[in-house]
This record gives structure tokens, sequence and C-alpha cells, in this order.
């Protein structure tokens, strides 16, 4: 690795300060620090410092999302060659799935990372490692056949205007990944709901084109639930054959890319869990907030098809435990006191649930309640945080 | 006595912990007083270079409280008064006589009144030891505290084994504590933990409290939240335990006699033991040759966490019972880190296999150095500096009050508990690498100015 630094100290000069290249410093520097852990060591205060950093955090998010990528790049291959009708071999399924999402990925990091780099180098401070793991959540989050230019504005929008007018990473109030979402769902509703969306039925770069066959349905569990006329909670696959909890825990249902399959979605989860980089509390409770309202329109709901889903069900379907896991989990936009994290998870899932029952125009309600719960994530923690300033305050008048 | 157990904490093991005995080592022929030390002091002068001090004798005294004086630990001839920019006072020094004669003072009575007693202590510059809370400067001699609080043990990495330091020493401490007694119209707080030693906690005029757990169970700032947190308005006094004995010593004998025991320790110390001397003595002389060679290396007077560092010209700080050195680590290049597993790191998060390795290994040495190990980011985790913080304080909303700058919040969040180094370990564990304790240091000065 000697050879890499003689490089990297050899390029140094050049984009330094004074250098020729020194416009794009922090681009430089963004290499070389991914390169060799920075060496500049402490000017003030604690002399020693714990070997975690911000990229080693980001990356095992990134890593922790790689199961419901994978698992996503296959599902969207055996949707699709289910949807023509076609045979296809799981390694052709994986293929078609890598070929059809790739580009999304690419496009989410190019932009966002684009920007991310001239505003570093704009403000003159490093670059922030927080869009490596939105970029990488942006591709999971859409419908696959979201258009490339659409990601590409709507990612340009988000980081834009929810991260970096606000001062870049650790400032925004929003998650940057979902308002990305929510910009494309409310600017293009009609390639983000539907039930056109959620399956390719087109090619993926001229291979594996085909026509969808007639007993052919692209709606999502919920989008069915949804539209359904009768107070029956019964869902389907794409073929029209009758699936339940375990389809959906698996992940093998019609959906946004990484959201579909809970199991892999719960290795993620582990892995969160035990490196310690994600808060359990806030996942556990919003599950236990979503199966409590679950629970409650089973009891006492009004009688619609997706008020009478078993509250266990709400878990596996849709954006829900993608969103405990992957979004509520943001250190950034959630509560940030202990007390805190429990409340602000327990009514992400309440809400998320109750936009899903009660509101006859959205089917799926996580994103919104995450969105929502961003806003009052800061007042639960000024009220947890009033009690300290209280029982600081009766201390002096108790004597 | 109350037995606390704190939850909250870490222990960092590092290598080179000083061992059990005294090195000999030859003073050096000067001494520097460097006022900076005293935090909060401003100083002015009272000898001219070329005056003939004995130890115990003034060298400068604060501008607005001129009892507080700051005293020669040797005695000699004054060499040297050295001013920096804007005839900013730098240090004094003192060129050493070979036989020390020490100033003589009235013992002190204990049945005198507190003013007296005081006043004893003030003019035999002990009033420079005392620390106050809020703000962690030297204390106001003209407030009189509610509390004074004492820690009996020092829990920080590589600290010095008081058990050892003080041994057959107890007739001090006991005679300092005493006298501490009178100074406060409440209690003084001594706080133990299961090491120390039974001479050690045998003590009377005090109330003894035992705190069980990890750093920084040894800080004051910690056994003051849990004893008797101050409130708005109210001062406490900190006194480490060596001084509480030099001043034990000087109310039994009359003479100051400031020699202490210190612990020379870290990784790059080749024999880590303990010396005798005094407060201004130069690093070089402490250390003296005992680092090894070839590596670029960082003193620190105090411990790695919330100590300061020192250039090895520089001396030892009267508040330092510890010389820590680690190495600079400036020239490693660890490539693609935030990929290896990295198993010599120590961390207290689960990126690393820090806590598997401590459990299956226990003698484990990890390695340290004065790299931060990443880049300077906004707060991006949350619940981090809590695991470390056992006091009843928000460490990381009070934080933010303090970059805001805003005073109310601070007040309402805890700002007049807190010192710097009880943002040691949190500044530590900290994934954004920003610089908290000076964040803390230069908002209490700002409380002070705006509030005082």
């Amino acid at each position: 690795m000697k050879f890499l630094k003689n490089i990297v100290d050899k390029l140094e000069p050049t984009f330094s300060e004074g250098g020729k290249l020194s416009k794009l410093h922090s681009v430089f520097d963004g290499f070389s620090t991914f390169l060799f852990v920075p060496n500049h060591t402490a000017k003030s205060g604690a002399h020693i410092h714990d070997a975690i950093d911000s990229k080693r955090t980001m990356i095992t998010v990134v890593l922790a999302l790689v199961p419901a990528l994978l698992f996503g790049m296959w599902n969207v291959g055996y949707q699709h060659f289910l949807a023509i009708g076609q045979d296809a071999n799981f390694w052709e399924q994986f293929a078609f799935g890598l070929l059809a999402v790739l580009p999304t990925l690419v496009v989410s990091y190019a932009v966002g990372l684009g920007i991310e780099f001239i505003v570093a180098q704009i403000k003159g401070h490093e670059i922030q490692e927080g869009f490596l793991v939105t970029g990488f959540l942006i591709p999971l989050i859409v419908p696959v056949d979201t258009p490339l230019w659409m990601i590409a504005v709507a990612t340009a929008f988000a980081v834009i205007f929810a991260k970096e007018v606000f001062g870049g990473t650790g400032y925004n109030i929003f998650n940057v990944a979902l308002i990305t979402r929510a910009f494309l769902f409310f600017a293009y509703p009609t390639a983000m709901s539907g039930d056109q969306v959620w399956v390719r039925t087109r090619d993926a770069f001229w291979w594996g084109a085909g026509e969808p066959i007639n007993a052919f349905s692209g709606a999502t569990p919920l989008g069915q639930l949804a539209t359904s006329t009768e107070p029956v909670a019964a869902f389907h696959n794409i073929m029209g054959d009758p699936i339940g909890f375990w389809d959906g825990f698996l992940g093998l249902i019609p959906g946004s890319v990484g959201e579909t399959s809970t199991l892999a979605i719960l290795l993620g989860a582990a892995l969160l869990i035990i490196t310690n980089v994600a808060s359990w509390k806030t996942m556990l409770s919003v599950f236990l907030g979503g199966a409590f309202m679950g629970f409650v329109f089973n009891t006492w709901g009004p009688d619609s098809a997706i008020a009478n889903l078993p509250w266990y069900n709400h878990l596996v379907l849709g954006g829900f435990a993608f969103g405990a896991v992957f979004m509520a989990t943001d250190p950034v936009t959630s509560a940030r006191t202990e007390t805190g994290k429990w409340i602000y998870g327990f009514l992400i899932g309440v809400m998320a649930i109750v936009i899903r029952v009660l509101n006859p125009g959205y089917p799926e309600g996580m994103m919104l309640a995450i969105l929502l719960m961003n806003i009052f994530g800061c007042l639960i923690d000024y009220f947890v945080v009033q009690s300290n300033i209280k029982k600081r305050l009766k201390r002096t008048t108790i004597k | 006595m109350k037995t606390i157990k704190l939850k909250k904490g870490l222990n960092i093991e590092i290598s080179g912990k000083a061992s059990l005995h005294v090195a000999s080592m030859s003073q050096p022929e000067t001494v520097a007083i460097v006022p900076d030390d005293f935090k909060g002091i401003t100083p002015k002068v009272a000898v001219k270079e070329g005056d003939t001090v004995k130890a115990g004798s003034v060298l400068f005294f604060d501008k607005t409280h001129p009892e507080l004086k700051i005293v020669s630990p040797v005695s000699g001839t004054v060499a040297e008064v050295a001013r920096g920019e804007r005839r900013k006072l730098l240090y004094i020094s003192v060129k050493r006589d070979i036989e020390t004669t020490y100033e003589q003072f009235n013992k002190v009575d204990l049945n005198a009144k507190r003013e007296e007693i005081l006043s004893a202590l003030l003019e035999a510059g002990f009033g420079g030891f005392f620390r106050q809370r809020p703000y962690d400067v030297i204390a106001n001699p003209t407030v009189a505290p509610k509390a004074i609080f004492v820690s009996a043990f020092d829990s920080a990495p590589l600290a010095p084994d008081y058990n050892f330091v003080l041994k057959g020493q107890a007739s001090h401490v006991q005679a300092g504590l005493s006298v501490l007694a009178k100074l406060t119209e409440g209690k003084v707080y001594y706080s133990v933990c299961p090491g120390t030693s039974a001479e050690l906690r045998n003590m009377k005029d005090v109330e003894i409290n035992e705190f069980v757990g990890a750093h920084p169970a040894g800080n004051v700032g910690v056994q003051i939240n849990h004893l008797n947190p101050i409130n708005k308005g109210e001062v406490v006094w900190t006194l480490n335990i060596q001084d509480v004995a030099l001043i034990g010593r000087f109310t039994t004998t009359g003479v100051v006699n400031l020699t202490k025991t210190i612990a020379v320790a870290g990784p790059e110390v080749i024999e880590p033991a303990y010396v005798k001397t005094v407060y201004g003595t130069s690093i070089a002389a402490i250390t003296n040759c005992n680092i090894t060679k070839g590596v670029k290396v960082r003193y620190i007077n105090g411990d790695v966490l919330s100590g300061a560092q020192v250039a090895e010209t520089g001396v030892l700080s009267p508040f330092a019972n510890l010389v820590s050195v680690i190495a600079e680590g400036d020239t490693a290049d660890e490539f693609i880190g935030w990929a290896m597993p990295r198993l010599n790191k120590f961390s207290n998060s689960n990126l690393f296999a820090t806590k598997i390795i401590r459990k299956l290994f226990p003698k484990k040495q990890f390695e340290f150095d004065a790299r931060i190990l990443g880049g300077e980011r906004a707060f991006i985790m949350s619940g981090e500096l809590e695991q470390v913080f056992p006091m009843d304080i928000m460490p990381e909303q009070l934080l933010k009050a303090m970059i805001t700058k805003n005073l109310d919040k601070m007040e309402q969040l805890g700002a007049y508990e807190v010192a710097p180094e009880d943002f040691g370990l949190c500044e530590f564990v900290c994934t954004s690498k920003m610089e908290l304790q000076k964040i803390v240091r230069e908002s209490l000065d700002y409380m002070k100015k705006e509030l005082e």
C-alpha cells in the first residue's frame, strides 16, 4: 500500500490550496481519506480517540442494506418472468433484476455524490458520508419502473433542499431518501402508484422482453386492499393466486425494489442491532405501534378490506418493515433521547397503519408517517429534555 | 456511607501503567511557573528578576483577589519573568538553591475561625489548588462553598494509584481534610472506590461514600452530581487528594513543601514509574530519557482523556499527578481503515471486535496514538455520549446549547455542574470527532463572562 500512499502524497500539492487543481480539493480529500485513515492528530481535548468514525458507521448501514438489495434484484427478475409467462432460472431472474435496478443505483449515487462534492468544495469542508446511505436507499424505495430522469431530479431536489440548505449531514430535519420518494410521489404520482409500475414488464437493456400474460395484474397487496370493494382482507399475487403472511414475509410480492422481503430486511436489522449502529428501541417500537394499531382496527375498525387485514400482515406488507429498520432509525432525523425513541417509533407505527386504513388515497402510509414524525421527533425530544430541566429546577425549590 | 454503583462509563486499558516504585530523579536547576495553568487567575507579578525566594514565597497573585497567591515551590533566585505579546505573563522561572530553604508560616490552629484558617492557607499559596464549580476555575476565596469534594481515587487511563502515592501519609490527608471541613458550612465529601486502601478509608470530619464502576467514577464531577448537585447560585470547591495531603503537611509543619509523587506512564515510557518532584519542573527532567527512541511522542500533563499537551521543554502543571506519554502517530497510514478489522484498535462501539477481544484475551494491549482516526462531522449518532456519561445531565443537549451559546439552556441543562474533564470520555467515543472539551471550556468561560 506504500505505492498507493506515494501516489496520494505526490498528488496532494496539486490539489491543495494554490495547486493547479485546488478546485477539486474536497474530491481529492474524499478519496484520500477513503483510501487511508486521516492521520491528523488531536489539537485539543482528548488525546486518544475511539477507532470508530462516520465512514465505518455509514458503510455498516450500507452493508445492512445489501440483503434487501440482492433480494430485491432477484424479486424484480422473478416478478418479471412470472408476468410475461416465461420460465427463467434463478440466475436469469437475478441478472434481469440486476440490470433493471443497477441504473437507478448509479443515477442516484452520481447525482447525489456530485452535489455533495460540489457543496463540500464550496463550503470548504470534508465530503460527508451521509449520502452513501441515502444513495443506496433511494433505489430500494422506488418502483423498479421509475424513469431515471425522475430519480435524478428527485435526488437533486432532496439533497439540495432537504439536506444542504440545512447545513449538510447531521443538520437535516427530514430523511433525505424519503424526501426523494415524497418528491416523486407528489410530482409524478402516476409513476409511483397504481398497478402499472411495480413489475417490470418491458425489457432491461434489450433483454428479457415479452408481453404480460392475460391473468397479470401488477397491483401490490396493499394496493389491492385499498381498492377492494369487499370487506374481505384477501390479496393475491400478480397471477391472481391468493397469497398470505409468509409470501409477504419472504417477499415474493410486487412492491418497491428493496421493501418486499421482511426476511432480508430483518437480516439487515440484525447487523444494525449487533453493531449498535441503529437503535433497536426505535425498530421495536415501530413494530409495536404498527401491531397495536392494526389490532385496534381489526377489533373496532371500519368494515373495509384493509381494516380487516390481520395486524401481523400489516407488518410484512408494503414498506413497513423497511421503514422501521432503515428509515425510522436514521439518527439525525429521529428523536435523539432514549425515552424519545420509544415514543417516536411507536407513533410512526401507529400513524403508518392509520394512513393505510383511513386514507383512501394512499394505500401505503409508511413514508408519510415517518416524514410526519421527523417533524415531531424534535418535539418529543423537547418534552424529554424538559423533564430533565424540571427535575433540576425542582432541586432548587425544595431547599 | 453510601455505595453508588455506576453502570455507565468506560475503562480504557493503555499499556505502560506506572509500576509501584519511586524512581530516582535529578531535579533540574530551574523550575518555571506558568500562570495559565491556574485557570481564572489574572496574574500580577510580585517579584523581579534577581530576587531571592524561598519555597513558599509569593511569585504572583491574582489581580481581582490579591489574597490569591501563587508561591514558589523551590528556593533560589528569580531567573526570568517572561512576557509575551501585550506583556502577557508567560512564566516565572526560579533558579534553585542546592539546599531548599522554606518560608516559615504559623501552624494552622484548627480551632480558629474559618476566616483565619482560610487566610493562612491563602497566605501560603494553597488558594491556587482549590477549583470551584461552576466554571471549573480557581476558587474565588470570597465565596464560601456549600461543600468541598475530594476523590480518593483516579479512574482515568494510566491514573496514579493514590494508595501507593499516599502510603504513610494518611495523617497528612486527615489533617488536610480536617482543615477543609472548617472551610465550608456544609460537608466535605470524600469518595473512595472498592480498591481504596484501609489507610485512606478511615477519615474523620468528612462524609465518605463509595463509588463502584468504570471511569469516570473517580471524577469529582460525577461524584458531585450524585451526592450533592450544584444548583444555580451555589458553589462547591474541589481539590485533588494529593493537594489535600500537601495542605495537611503544611498545617502540621508550617512550611510549604510542595513535593508530590507523579506517575510517568504510557506506552512510550520505557520504565513507567513514579517520581517525586514539584510543579514547574521540566517535562524533560521528569521523563529523563526514559522514552522510546525514534518515535515522535506527545507529552501530556495529566491523563490522556482530559490532560493538556505539553512540549518536552514545558513544565509539570500544578494540577497534574500524572505525565502521560503516547505516540503522536501522525505518520501512520492505515489503508482503507473503514473496512479493515483493525483488531489492535480500541473502540467502545460494536463496529470493532474490542469487546469480544477483551473478553477472550483480558491482557490484550491495544494500540493508541494521538490521531483522531476520522474526520470531524456534525452530531450524527445519538445515544453514544450517554453511554459514558454517568450523570443526571443530558450531554448531547447540553453540548448543543453550548455550541449555540444559549445561556438559558446551558443553565437549565446543568452547565454549572460540569467541567471539561467530565466530557473526556464523550470526546473519546464521539463518532463525529468533535472537540467536546474545547466546546465546554469555551462555553464555561463565556458563561462566566456573561453571568458574573
